[in-house]
């Protein structure tokens, strides 16, 4: 199918997979806001929400018309244009960083190979690391904009600390990427399918647990999720860089973090835990079973059930672990984190030379 | 040394942490464990409408003007409860009963009007002690929510238990799961 010169199976094929990747984040999110209060509530040894729907799952349907209804208001004494900004640019940064994960290997659809990556850059991690740290603009913008001391304190925090722990993240990736010599998501992934049990053991996981743990610590701080969500300190900041946000553009700087929670869950899995693939099955052997297309499916199941526990592990953790002071966050940050990063990388790249001789 | 009043007091020490616990990763891991397990806990939360809590057989609520076993008023209008309400809550206007209503009020002289105003009344029970027919007592609900003030006068329709001969099982319900209620005074003496 060539039409002007374009290839409009694939103009199709790639509008299909980015409707359904930005929906079905939506989707997860409103439901991962709902799962939040429900295990919130279960370890507080409450029930949470149960009275809109059965087991209270038309919650997340409810909270959104609420918030939709809800008074519009913009303070006089905001940047208008900057103060309505905030929240998209939170949102947008999101939802894009969902381009570069591979969700699947590849389904055959009328004779075609889709692939169900959106894209597939070779520097798709660094993709992801730029887009995450535009990410933290949302917050400052939406902070400066609203004109409120709170807010503009908020979104300094916000920002002084995404670039505190991007450090230790980027060093801790760095070893990650010397073992795996490519930056391509896809390729990491493919990577790890080869290993013993199945693919198991070939998790990075195994290669890198301590850059693991590095890595894990600032996507907490990246996300601006408990035990490092100073910027949303309600005891000393109010409500944080929302506070003069209403209606639908509050809702999106909420749904902007669940967004954000999701993606970096699914690069977690990814980089670490393997992505699509199954434990302890071959996928090769197991696609001339009972097809490619089921196999490819089974692996992208297999994505959301990891991505699934990541998501439990972040609500797990925020209602565990009280929030850090915000000097203890900085003192973890610069002085535990990046030196800690440091010598997992000059470990790794010892390591690497001594095998390579 | 001081005598602990429970067993559950613990020593503090100001010692350095050891490298261990430095780490914070095993007392992350431990805390995790804790909330983990009081997800299958049982719940405290009471789901309100569907279940309620039962109240203490000694709980004073809403007030009910009594019925003898024929369906009569008890109620002779002495204003006794009145005289004994610490909040002046009660107002009451009396009549005198007529010819052909002996069916109606078990004595001749009756409350026409019987008003309590459940905004003052501190349901303290006085008058249930007070009233020398029992014909005042507090039962076991409380008085629901209401959009205006006037809505928390509550006149004799409100207060009157069921008829015990004409709607016999309006006036068990009314009566409540602990039967047989003795007003306090009976109850403590």
């Amino acid at each position: 199918m060539q039409f002007l010169s374009i290839d409009t199976g694939l103009f199709l094929e790639k509008l299909t997979m980015v409707a359904v990747v930005v929906f079905a984040l939506l989707g997860i999110a409103l439901y991962t806001t709902f799962a939040e209060r429900k295990v919130a509530g279960f370890m507080q040894d409450r029930y949470g929400p149960n009275r809109a729907g059965p087991f209270g799952l038309l919650q997340p349907l409810a909270d959104g018309v609420k918030l939709f209804f809800k008074e519009e208001l913009i303070p006089l004494a905001s940047n208008r244009v900057l103060f309505i900004l905030g929240p998209f640019v939170a949102m947008f940064t999101a939802l894009i960083t969902g381009a570069v994960v591979p969700w699947g290997s590849e389904l055959e659809v009328f004779g075609r190979k889709v692939s169900l990556t959106i894209a597939n850059p070779d520097i798709g991690i660094l993709y992801v690391f730029a887009v995450v740290s535009l990410g933290v603009f949302g917050i400052m913008i939406g902070g400066w904009a609203s004109n409120n001391k709170f807010s503009l304190l908020a979104a300094i925090r916000g920002a002084s600390q995404i670039i505190s722990y991007e450090l230790a993240m980027g060093l801790s990736l760095i070893a990650l990427l010397m073992v795996t010599g490519t930056m391509s998501l896809c390729d990491i992934v493919q990577q790890q399918m080869t290993g013993s049990w199945g693919g198991l053991l070939g998790w990075n996981i195994f290669v890198q647990p301590l850059g693991f743990l590095i890595f894990l610590t600032c996507v907490f701080a990246e996300c601006n999720r408990t035990p490092f969500d100073l910027p949303e300190a309600e005891s000393e900041l109010n409500m944080g860089y929302h506070q003069e946000y209403s209606s639908l553009k509050l809702g999106f700087f909420l749904f902007a973090e669940y967004v954000n929670m999701i993606v970096s869950s699914a690069v977690v899995s990814t980089l670490f835990f393997g992505g699509y693939d199954i434990p302890f099955v071959d996928e090769a052997s197991l696609a001339v079973q009972i097809g490619a297309n089921l196999t490819a499916i089974l692996g992208t199941l297999m994505l959301l059930a990891k991505i699934v526990f990541f998501l439990f592990l972040f609500m797990w953790i925020r209602w565990t672990i009280p929030r850090f002071r915000y000097d203890q966050l900085m003192q973890l940050g610069w002085k535990k984190l990046l030196p800690l990063a440091l010598a997992n990388m000059l470990i790794t790249g010892a390591v690497i030379l001594l095998m390579n001789r | 040394m001081v005598q602990p009043l429970t067993n559950r007091a613990k020593q503090v020490d100001a010692k350095p942490l050891s490298f261990l616990e430095r780490l914070y990763i095993p007392s992350i891991l431990r805390g995790m464990a804790i909330t983990f397990r009081h997800m299958f806990q049982k719940k405290a939360t009471v789901q309100y409408p569907e279940e309620k809590r039962p109240f203490s057989p000694v709980f004073r609520g809403l007030h009910v003007l009594n019925r003898d076993e024929e369906g009569r008023e008890r109620c002779t209008a002495c204003g006794l409860c009145a005289v004994a309400c610490p909040a002046e809550a009660i107002t009451m206007e009396a009549a005198e009963r007529q010819k052909g209503e002996e069916h109606l009020y078990r004595e001749e002289k009756y409350a026409a009007k019987y008003e309590i105003n459940m905004l003052r009344c501190i349901f303290c029970g006085l008058c249930e002690e007070a009233c020398p027919k029992d014909a005042i007592y507090l039962s076991e609900t409380f008085a629901p929510a209401n959009f205006t003030r006037k809505g928390f006068i509550y006149g004799k329709p409100d207060l009157l238990i069921p008829d015990p001969v004409g709607e016999p099982e309006a006036y068990a319900q009314a009566q409540g799961p602990n039967e047989g209620r003795q007003p306090s005074s009976a109850r403590t003496s």
